[in-house]
């Protein structure tokens, strides 16, 4: 038996209930934070691809992805709006880099270029980023379904029941592509590679990673969780890269980011920085 | 006597509010109603959504509320989206599939199981000699396929259920 499963049994059924412990508050709101940030950034990464998607179908499938999984941010602000930390809004718009914890690779930009200007996007990238960024998603997910904060194992079911889809998508898309011409596969191992040295964040935990696991708010930790994910991977995967995952830029859950955080932030809230006070 | 007369009314008001992406079917039968309290002339309704990112939401929750402060007796009316029940399209009743019919959608495949690849016949001609074109639609609810036997293209709702492990 793991540290913590006692606590597990633990369960708090209400945001009044959790804001009466300072540490299960904490460790709460930072999971909730990546579970929003991320599909926050994956979602806003989607929407730049809006109309230059490979094909007309694909547009249409990567786009209704794209507004579902914006959907679920929601889902995760509106918890911690429950919970007092800001006005779930707010939260989406207007934070500082460091206050996010979405995993780095997640917020990289999707190419050169912007949407309005030069698109020279990569869908290799788009590719492969997603199917890796599902598969964790599913994982963590589950881990969450069965949390001891009631009103998100709630949110985590509703999720996994639409999640099959998004999923099934992208990994459909990377074994077509691995079987495909030789500059596919080039192209999709470049970035393979690529990921394995950006990727570990997004499957860890962060600093409060402990306190998380203990209070039972996940029912598995970041440990087995990323060996859940490589076991996935690999059983897909044509060819995996040697050697162990990388964070290059650092940690996304601590709040280390790079300068494509920012370009996303201030593209994403450019209407809502216009006007602050406006009503919607 | 009295109270449940009122539930009835309360339902019956809610079996003529229709999701606004999908004209003639109502809320009550796409099975987004969950629980109806009635408190003298306070109403509080809980629905599920059925896409967590489905843009209609607030459109519904507007279009329950006045629909229901229209009775006299109503002084006010409380919407409240609730996730303590997940939405899945074995929800949706036998007239809300026969009204998706009618407008093109076919009702999701019965007894689905969550993984397995889906069928459904043509809500036109009800050949099953149909394919999917795309499993993303104009919707998230919704699927586009192809009727090979009319030759007509048709929408069909997505079969959402809970994962076999954490029923």
């Amino acid at each position: 038996m793991e540290r913590g499963e006692e606590k597990m049994s633990h369960v708090v059924e209400t945001a009044e209930l959790a804001k009466q412990d300072a540490t299960y508050l904490q460790a709460l709101t930072e999971l909730l934070f990546q579970l929003g940030d991320d599909d926050l950034l994956i979602a806003f990464r989607g929407s730049e691809w809006l109309g230059l998607a490979p094909h007309v179908e694909e547009d249409v499938a990567y786009s209704s992805i794209t507004q579902n999984t914006m959907g679920h941010a929601v889902m995760y602000y509106n918890l911690l709006e429950e919970l007092g930390i800001g006005k779930a809004d707010i939260l989406a718009h207007d934070r500082k880099p460091q206050e996010r914890r979405n995993g780095i690779y997640i917020e990289k930009r999707n190419g050169e270029g912007n949407y309005l200007d030069e698109p020279y996007y990569d869908w290799a990238l788009a590719v492969v980023r997603n199917y890796f960024y599902e598969t964790f998603k599913k994982i963590k997910l589950e881990a969450v379904a069965n949390s001891s904060y009631k009103p998100l194992a709630n949110v985590a079911r509703k999720v996994l029941m639409e999640h099959p889809y998004h999923l099934a998508h992208w990994k459909l898309w990377i074994k077509q592509l691995s079987n495909s011409t030789e500059e596919a596969k080039k192209r999709i191992q470049d970035r393979v590679k690529e990921a394995w040295e950006e990727f570990e964040d997004v499957l860890e935990l962060g600093k409060h990673a402990n306190d998380i696991r203990s209070f039972g708010l996940v029912s598995i930790g970041e440990e087995e969780m990323k060996d859940r994910w490589l076991d996935e991977v690999k059983s897909v995967l044509a060819d995996v890269p040697e050697g162990s995952l990388g964070k290059k830029y650092g940690n996304g859950r601590n709040g280390e980011h790079t300068q494509d955080l920012e370009q996303a932030i201030q593209t994403l809230a450019e209407v809502y920085n216009s006007d602050k006070t406006a009503a919607w | 006597m009295y109270e449940i007369s009122r539930q009835d009314e309360i339902t019956a008001i809610l079996k003529t509010v229709d999701d606004p992406e999908l004209p003639s079917v109502s809320v009550y039968d796409l099975g987004m109603v969950h629980d109806v309290t009635v408190q003298a002339n306070e109403v509080e309704i809980k629905m599920v959504p059925t896409f967590a990112g489905c843009p209609a939401l607030d459109f519904i929750e507007i279009k329950v509320k006045r629909a229901v402060e229209e009775l006299d007796w109503v002084h006010q009316c409380h919407v409240k989206f609730t996730m303590e029940h997940q939405w899945s399209t074995d929800a949706i009743t036998e007239k809300g599939k026969e009204e998706l019919k009618k407008h093109g959608i076919a009702p999701p495949p019965e007894n689905y199981q969550p993984g397995d690849e889906w069928t459904v016949n043509c809500p036109y001609c009800n050949s099953d000699y149909t394919s999917m074109e795309n499993v993303f639609g104009p919707t998230a609810c919704r699927s586009i396929l192809y009727c090979s036997a009319c030759k007509n293209p048709f929408e069909a709702m997505k079969p959402v259920v809970q994962p076999l492990h954490l029923k």
